[in-house]
């Protein structure tokens, strides 16, 4: 069931609805039957997957609370009777067999979804060795379907069943209270990836109506579809038409740069709109997941506004993890040694970043194309902050440029903006080759810019001047309104606005029926993110 | 805070729905100057208003485009009317025709076959233009259920700013012009084609390419049973026809013809085959057609009028209504329009 379809419209209307109207204790389950039904509807097939997710990361968190537990009252019982070097014993024990719960418990989660999601991609490579070496065999690749957001519900349980392990959070008693958690049904197409603290308390509060978030939930809900819909559907048609096209290299991979970077921010962002909106209505704020990512100066900065969830996940539960590891602790020393004190410390903590970075890549999707735009991305990373000190010296030489401010601030902002996009045309192509010949034709391929000034452009990518006027006003009104947006969101403040709600409202619902990319012709059934 | 919530809310929902009442107006394609044949099922209801017919021609292009109604009316003083559009296919006709009887029982229907060729929905253009113009009914929704191809849903029959809110960027002054109101384009539901492009003599040589079952589908076999049945019920005489064609791109087989043959003399239907009284018709294929023989332009329709006319009166005993005065007045005035309207294409062609 897709965000666009009127099935989800008339899902949320009766899930809201029987929430309010039934007693607070059980409104919770009002959000697990629509959340089944959400899934269901997306294909029955898809189930047993989330169902085994949900199942083995309750058993071994409720396994790994009780051992904890028992340990704990064990050396409480005991402490009389133990030295401290037993309890010191004991206690490395016990965390060793949480550890085996764990770790086995995510190989299997973490195994599901690389079956499902990138054994086409192993074995197609294994196939390309194999051709590459002569070796007349191929190994047949089976054609699996991806089960509905796996990746966001297997980060969701695994965050979860981590921070158990850790004693973060507690372990979820009821099976189908936690089967809600990881199956809440706005989560599950693209995210955010919200970690069990923060979102189980408000699925189980049976939260009261209040009018603050149904007029809230109402208009970001109208501002995700404008920014899906209206704005990033309507710029795909030119996206679409440079990809599948011919010779559309020189100024029109500059157009995909820019143009792409429109679509994804208004697919991703008006999903995520969506998504929070629906929560909303059931009174439950999720965490944010974009904080104007396109205002960034720096890549580091993008990366913390952009996807925020995400990127939180793979620092707290992969990025860390590995930077305090023991083997990694091995390497820093045995580097500091070899290489000396500077370049040794920081050795390691590249390598934990282009590891992190590589496996994002691989999370977004099955192929080398997502791999390189990781390993770009931890690349680029890692020589901003080589040059750090050259960056310094610079703003010391010339300390009226400031990076937040000014012509200088919206530089930085424009390069950032121009460097990530020029890496997430590798999204766009899905071919490495390619993408990198397109973004190499925009410094010699100069005859093709002609296109922009004899109304080539318009013929050849099938979206007309007034589409372009209209995207140029939306894309304005989305800038204006997320930079008003700093200290308090708009569907915030409008709430405490009837008048002006009513009237954005109003205007949203009209700009959306009549400028949407829906209908016959169009396809915005789709969300980008939901493939990943 | 709650009682200005309510008020501003009410306001702007009248506004809204005030503002998308008038942007479907604008947005809906008016079928006047471009594609007029969109135009025709909504024709019908002011024609059946201001009286009723006795001939009733059900079908796709093959009818809008041979039979004119003016003529039938000054030749023989038979009232009729072509409820006919675009790759009409089975089912739609038998929907139109449901529709027609709720408002009028003609004494015989006319139902051109080539369309039994296509036992499933076609083409969402062509579904639009036939069906948009119904009045909501029973047969509309029955229709839409019975038409609509994959893409389709139900709702943008109903609110049809749904399907054409992307015509935003491409409107016309014809679309403001028309936008509340727009010019008949028909005459009693026939099309005016005044252009003649003679059928190419390779067109001509040309003949359908065979196929590998020449059995006409079992779906529109069974709504031809159902226009059957609704013919009987209501006590109107079915009758079968098939305009006279001369291209390959609209070859009506043989084998088709036959098994029409042989479901009419099963069900004691008339069944007339005008491919094969082309000459008693006087067709001229270099003169007649307006598109290299696959349809008749006006010059060609009113001569095939004028035979079928006869026959209407001598076989299936049509009367001649212009005794009627309320009727002679209303015929009058569609005969000058239609004469009207053929001097005014001439002039512009």
């Amino acid at each position: 069931m897709s965000y666009t379809t009127w099935s989800f419209v008339a899902l949320i209307f009766a899930a809201v609805l029987l929430y309010y109207l039934l007693p607070k204790r059980i409104r919770w389950t009002v959000l697990l039957c629509a959340s089944v039904i959400f899934y269901a509807a997306g294909g029955g097939w898809y189930l047993p997957f989330i169902a085994a997710t949900v199942i083995t990361t309750h058993i071994a968190a409720r396994a790994i609370s009780k051992m904890a537990s028992r340990a704990e009252e064990y050396i409480s019982l005991h402490r009389e009777d133990m030295s401290k070097e037993e309890r010191k014993a004991y206690k490395a024990k016990e965390k060793g067999r949480r550890c085996a719960v764990l770790v086995a418990v995510l190989v299997l989660n973490f195994g599901i979804l690389a079956v499902m999601k990138y054994t086409g991609f192993t074995l197609n490579a294994v196939n390309g060795l194999l051709s590459a070496f002569g070796r007349g065999v191929t190994v047949p690749v089976p054609d699996l379907l991806l089960p509905l957001g796996i990746s966001f519900y297997t980060f969701r349980a695994t965050g979860y069943i981590i921070d158990v392990y850790r004693g973060k959070t507690e372990a979820e008693k009821n099976i189908f209270r936690y089967a809600l958690f990881v199956s809440f049904f706005p989560l599950v197409l693209q995210g955010p990836i919200s970690r069990h603290s923060k979102l189980a308390p408000q699925l189980f509060e049976g939260n009261s109506l209040r009018r603050e978030n149904i007029t809230a939930g109402i208009f970001r809900i109208l501002w995700g579809y404008f920014k899906k819909v209206a704005i990033a559907d309507t710029a795909l048609v030119g996206v679409r038409a440079v990809i599948s096209g011919e010779g559309f290299t020189g100024m029109y991979a500059l157009y995909l740069i820019i143009m792409y970077s429109v679509v994804i921010y208004g697919d991703f962002t008006g999903g995520i709109d969506i998504t929070m909106g629906v929560a909303r209505l059931f009174g439950i704020r999720l965490e944010e997941n974009f904080k104007r990512p396109f205002s960034s100066r720096s890549t580091q900065e993008y990366w913390n506004r952009w996807h925020i969830t995400m990127g939180s996940w793979f620092t707290d539960y992969l990025f860390y993890p590995m930077s305090v590891s023991k083997p990694m602790g091995r390497l820093t020393k045995r580097c500091r040694t070899r290489l000396g004190k500077g370049i040794g410390m920081r050795l390691p903590v590249y390598l934990a970043t282009l590891i992190t970075w590589y496996l994002t890549g691989l999370w977004h999707g099955a192929g080398w194309n997502f791999i390189v735009w990781g390993l770009i991305n931890g690349v680029i990373i890692l020589v901003s902050r080589e040059l750090e000190p050259l960056y310094a010296k610079f703003h010391k030489k010339f300390p009226s440029l400031d990076t937040q401010k000014g012509a200088y601030g919206v530089f930085c902002a424009v390069r950032t903006f121009l460097l990530m996009g020029s890496v997430r045309i590798l999204d766009c192509y899905g071919d490495v080759p390619r993408t990198f010949a397109s973004f190499g034709s925009i410094f010699y391929r100069f005859d093709t810019w002609k296109d922009l000034f004899n109304g080539s452009i318009i013929t050849n990518l099938g979206v007309g001047v007034w589409q372009y006027v209209f995207l140029a006003a939306a894309t304005l009104v989305v800038f204006f309104v997320t930079r008003r947006e700093r200290d308090e969101l708009a569907c915030d403040k409008l709430s405490r606005k009837p008048v002006l709600w009513a009237v954005a409202c109003t205007a949203l619902i009209f700009v959306i029926v009549i400028f949407g990319s829906y209908g016959i012709g169009f396809d915005s059934n789709q969300f980008i993110y939901n493939q990943f | 805070m709650k009682k200005r919530l309510i008020i501003s809310s009410a306001i702007c929902l009248a506004v809204l729905i005030v503002s998308l009442y008038f942007a479907q107006a604008l947005l809906v394609p008016k079928y006047v100057s471009v594609s007029p044949e969109g135009a025709l099922t909504a024709e019908y209801y002011a024609a059946a208003d201001e009286t009723s017919h006795d001939v009733l021609f059900i079908g796709d292009c093959e009818v809008y485009e041979s039979f004119v109604p003016a003529v039938l009316w000054e030749k023989y003083g038979i009232s009729s009317y072509v409820r006919g559009s675009a790759q009409q296919l089975v089912w739609h006709s038998y929907y139109l025709l449901e529709d027609a009887l709720r408002y009028e029982t003609p004494k015989a229907v006319v139902f051109n076959v080539l369309a039994l060729k296509y036992g499933q929905p076609q083409s969402e253009a062509y579904n639009r233009m036939t069906i948009d113009g119904m009045e909501w009914s029973q047969s509309k929704v029955d229709a839409i259920i019975a038409s609509k191809t994959e893409d389709e849903s139900f709702l943008s029959y109903v609110f049809p700013l749904l399907r054409f809110h992307s015509r935003w960027d491409e409107l016309t002054g014809e679309d403001l012009e028309y936008m509340l109101d727009r010019p008949e384009v028909s005459d009693s539901g026939y099309l005016i084609q005044t252009d003649v492009r003679a059928a190419e003599p390779d067109d001509l040589a040309i003949e359908g390419s065979p196929l590998a079952d020449y059995t006409l589908p079992k779906e529109s076999m069974a709504y031809l049973d159902k226009i059957k049945k609704l013919c009987d019920d209501n006590g109107i005489e079915l009758i079968l026809i098939k305009a006279p064609t001369n291209s390959w791109r609209y070859w009506w087989y043989d084998e088709w013809d036959a098994q029409i043959v042989d479901y009419a003399g099963k069900n004691g239907l008339a069944y007339y085959n005008f491919i094969d009284e082309v000459e008693d018709i006087g067709i001229d294929w270099s003169q007649d057609t307006y598109d290299g023989g696959v349809h008749l332009n006006v010059y060609g329709a009113m001569k095939l009028t004028e035979y079928f006319g006869k026959t209407l009166r001598d076989a299936h005993g049509i009367p001649d209504r212009h005794e009627d005065t309320n009727m002679s007045a209303v015929w009058s005035g569609r005969v000058e329009s239609f004469y009207s309207k053929l001097t005014d294409n001439i002039r512009e062609d």
